[in-house]
């Protein structure tokens, strides 16, 4: 078969809806036979931090940062009526209700359809993400010239 | 329509009953129809378009009830 066609995501947001949006077009695009990358970045690198243990950064300023923007899937709040956590919450239960897959399920379905998760190193370097924060889905730490020379081939590339 | 095989996504939305579809057409050989049950209305624009990205052939769907049913037949590997 010919070659196949491309699909860049670059995940900013760090946001439950956000990403869950992110990852349903992932899915989608891979079911229908392109290959996808997921470019994390920013807020988005919460998305894809293991969920537990610590984050090992340098300095006060990231040590606090890391603090309060600790990240991991199953801490992902939404982008509006998140009140205090519960309007999360609901929004969970609503979508256990209708099988909707979570982070962690789409995440494990991204693996297995090959798509590709890859880190900002500049976000990284940044807001002291050490590489051994992230869960082992994500292929490699990368940079923007990466990621533009992905999204250049592809058909389709989206910023969420 | 006569399937050979069937996929049951009732209860299930976008992007499952397409992402289901996509794992299960492998397990058919080529010139065999997939049935796949839905109840997302979804699926009535979505399988035509993933037929047409992937290269398969979209038979139609039949809608009865809240079910819909699409059919696919696989055209390559």
């Amino acid at each position: 078969m010919a070659e196949k066609e491309k699909m860049t995501i670059v995940m900013f947001s760090g946001d439950l809806d956000r990403a869950l949006a992110g990852f349903m077009l992932a899915t989608t695009g891979a079911s229908m036979g392109m290959e996808v990358t997921m470019f994390f970045t920013f807020w988005g690198l919460n998305i894809v931090k293991k969920n537990e243990g610590g984050i090992k950064s340098k300095g006060l300023a990231r040590k606090m940062l890391n603090l309060l923007n600790r990240g991991g899937s199953r801490r992902l709040t939404l982008s509006k009526y998140n009140m205090m956590g519960l309007g999360t919450w609901m929004m969970r239960g609503l979508m256990k209700d209708v099988n909707m897959p979570t982070i962690d399920e789409f995440i494990t379905m991204c693996k297995e359809m090959d798509v590709k998760l890859l880190a900002c190193s500049t976000s990284c370097g940044v807001m002291g993400v050490p590489e051994d924060a992230f869960r082992s889905e994500v292929d490699a730490t990368v940079g923007a010239a990466y990621y533009l020379g992905e999204a250049r081939k592809a058909k389709v590339s989206l910023f969420i | 329509m006569k399937a050979d095989q069937s996929l049951d996504c009732m209860g299930l939305y976008c992007p499952m009953p397409i992402v289901k579809t996509a794992q299960k057409i492998k397990e058919l050989k080529t010139g065999q129809v997939l049935e796949v049950v839905a109840d997302d209305i979804g699926i009535k624009a979505d399988m035509p378009a993933w037929t047409e990205a992937t290269g398969h052939e979209f038979l139609g769907a039949e809608e009865a009830g809240g079910e819909i049913k699409v059919y696919v037949k696989k055209t390559h590997d």
